[in-house]
């Protein structure tokens, strides 16, 4: 569904290329993750893939269509992405702002939308907002914000999600819960990708796994083959530990303390 | 009280209180006239004083300031979704001091009377595209913050301008510039009418139709990325536009101050539903208020006229802080 193909991606007047050859695809029907120590690259990605960053090599494909041509509402039909951070201007309610997300499908120059009414109703469900779907945005927990965020992109009807570490306001339980639903978009044949440090999380949900290092891949593959003790404690240049998780058999990874004396 | 009842009342009384601003404005002057008097002069029933003063002098006056109230507020409001700043206003973007600057040389080159509009909107063009070049020095795309910036150092490079040239000018030339700077309706003919009208209704039209994109804009340029906005191109139509309606009110009345960054305010929280209702709720708020303004200088020391743009900073001041507190 969608491709990184090679991909190099270069900030102005940076030394180095951000992302230096990156190769992976993100299939319909399975959560892929992306992860990786900070400043590693998994953003520069995201930002790449909606054009935010000029490539300087490579390609990046949505449905085999080169996403430099693809016009960009037919983009965002396409593809919906949760970005890192975000904070609206001015306070709207949450059911606004959820409606914001079907921008990609409303003609400017009139025109209603069909589906928008559906569309809407089904993401406040499916993002169990609705508790809170009249208050505005500037009176929700960070929890709560996470989670209007990902039902404004679900209000879009793409068939790929792109999410940037969707869970790093969240308590255990809306966390779980978080990746439940990415879990559930990904068995209704979505294309779901998923930037995120829980790397215990991502060994229990995703089905693979690309570890960035330094803008290059270190590793990827299923989690089991990625979350390898040696290659992580290389890639997070950290000592630590991965174990089984006691409930599935997944990988689980325990950091230790620094091995160097203050 | 629902939503769209309260909405409904929104709109009801902002459409009644330009119509009694309209009514008010015409009504009351040094000749007082009945709102019957009034109706049958604008139509040009009556005796001829009457008539002249409501066809020449009143109505073309109330209809200035609205257009100048309305175009001022829809461009602030603009404004401050598209660069997600409370403070981002028409004049703090160089408008103001460009214009200024304009009319300045305008008049100490002791140019017709006629050709100081005409300075002053090139002033305000000219700063526009100042403001716009430094912006987008920094990189290939305009940060909104960088252009806030670049609008306030462009302000302060006019105003140095504008005091070297009031300085070595005869005292005559300074009032008269002194006074533009204050804002005023009181030379309205149907002509300035006429053209800011145009303006407004382009200008107006073109803001209205992009304003869900102004929606998006407001949050954030990562997120409007996502939903399909072309960021650069579509902050760059709704600034060049929102500064040119502002622009076009300079020249046909000076600096009218307070005006595009209080209204959008004022309307915001209770329009909701994003800036298509945001604007158009700005734009009868400000006309309401630039007419009952002007009331308020042509009268309140009559027969001396007050600077209207320091009676609408005086007026809004205080309901700017009433605002503030209330989010409080």
């Amino acid at each position: 569904m969608i491709r990184f193909d090679r991909v190099i991606a270069r900030y102005p007047r940076a030394s180095r290329p951000a992302v230096d050859g990156v190769s992976f695809d993100v299939p319909r029907g399975v959560i892929t993750a992306i992860a990786g120590p900070n400043g590693s690259g998994k953003s520069t990605l995201v930002r790449a893939l909606l054009g935010r960053v000029p490539l300087a090599g490579g390609a990046i494909f949505v449905d085999g269509d080169d996403v430099a041509q693809l016009e960009r509402r037919e983009l965002a039909r396409r593809v919906a992405v949760v970005s890192q951070r975000e904070e609206p201007a001015f306070p709207v309610s949450v059911r606004d702002y959820v409606a914001l997300g079907r921008h990609p499908h409303t003609p400017l120059w009139g025109g209603a939308d069909p589906n928008a009414e559906a569309s809407i109703a089904k993401a406040i469900t499916d993002a169990e907002v609705s508790p809170f779907v009249d208050r505005t945005t500037d009176e929700l927990s960070g929890g709560e914000w996470q989670r209007v965020r990902i039902a404004r992109a679900l209000a879009q009807d793409a068939r790929a999600l792109v999410l940037d570490e969707p869970t790093t306001y969240l308590d255990i339980a809306h966390e779980m819960a978080a990746f439940e639903l990415l879990d559930a978009l990904a068995r209704r044949d979505q294309a779901v990708l998923v930037v995120s440090h829980q790397l215990n999380l991502i060994a229990r949900f995703a089905h693979r796994v690309v570890l960035l290092h330094r803008g290059t891949v270190a590793a990827a593959g299923p989690p089991g083959d990625v979350m390898r003790g040696d290659v992580l404690e290389q890639v997070y240049e950290w000592p630590l530990v991965v174990t089984r998780d006691p409930a599935v058999g997944a990988p689980a990874l325990l950091p230790l303390r620094s091995r160097r004396k203050p | 009280m629902s939503d769209a009842f309260s909405r409904g009342l929104l709109w009801g009384v902002l459409i009644g209180a330009v119509a009694m601003a309209v009514l008010l404005g015409l009504a009351v002057g040094p000749v007082p006239l009945s709102p019957s008097e009034a109706w049958a002069a604008l139509r040009g029933v009556g005796d001829v004083t009457s008539v002249a003063i409501m066809q020449d002098i009143r109505a073309p006056r109330v209809a200035l300031a609205a257009l100048v109230g309305s175009a001022l507020a829809m461009s602030g409001a603009a404004l401050q979704g598209t660069l997600r700043n409370a403070l981002a206003e028409p004049y703090l973007l160089g408008v103001s001091g460009g214009a200024a600057v304009g009319a300045v040389v305008a008049v100490a080159l002791r140019a017709p009377f006629g050709v100081v509009p005409i300075g002053a909107f090139g002033g305000a063009v000219g700063a526009v595209i100042l403001v716009l070049a430094i912006a987008r020095a920094g990189g290939s795309r305009p940060d909104p913050r960088i252009l806030l910036m670049a609008g306030v150092v462009v302000g302060a490079f006019a105003n140095a301008v504008i005091m070297i040239a009031l300085a070595s000018s005869p005292p005559d030339t300074t009032r008269n510039a002194l006074w533009w700077m204050m804002g005023s309706v009181a030379a309205a003919t149907w002509v300035h009418v006429a053209w800011l009208a145009v303006y407004v209704a382009v200008a107006g039209g073109v803001l209205l139709t992009f304003a869900p994109e102004i929606d998006v804009l407001a949050l954030g340029d990562d997120a409007a990325a996502g939903l399909g906005v072309n960021v650069e191109r579509a902050g760059r139509r709704a600034y060049v536009v929102a500064s040119l309606l502002a622009a076009a009110t300079v020249a046909a009345a000076g600096l009218v101050g307070f005006v595009g960054l209080v209204v959008p305010h004022l309307v915001r929280a209770r329009a909701g539903r994003g800036h298509r209702a945001v604007i158009a709720a700005a734009g009868l708020a400000g006309a309401a208020l630039v007419i009952a303004a002007d009331l308020v200088a042509r009268t309140l020391r009559a027969p001396n006229e007050l600077p209207l743009g320091a009676i609408t900073a005086l007026g809004g001041v205080p309901f700017f802080l009433a605002q503030l507190r209330r989010l409080r």
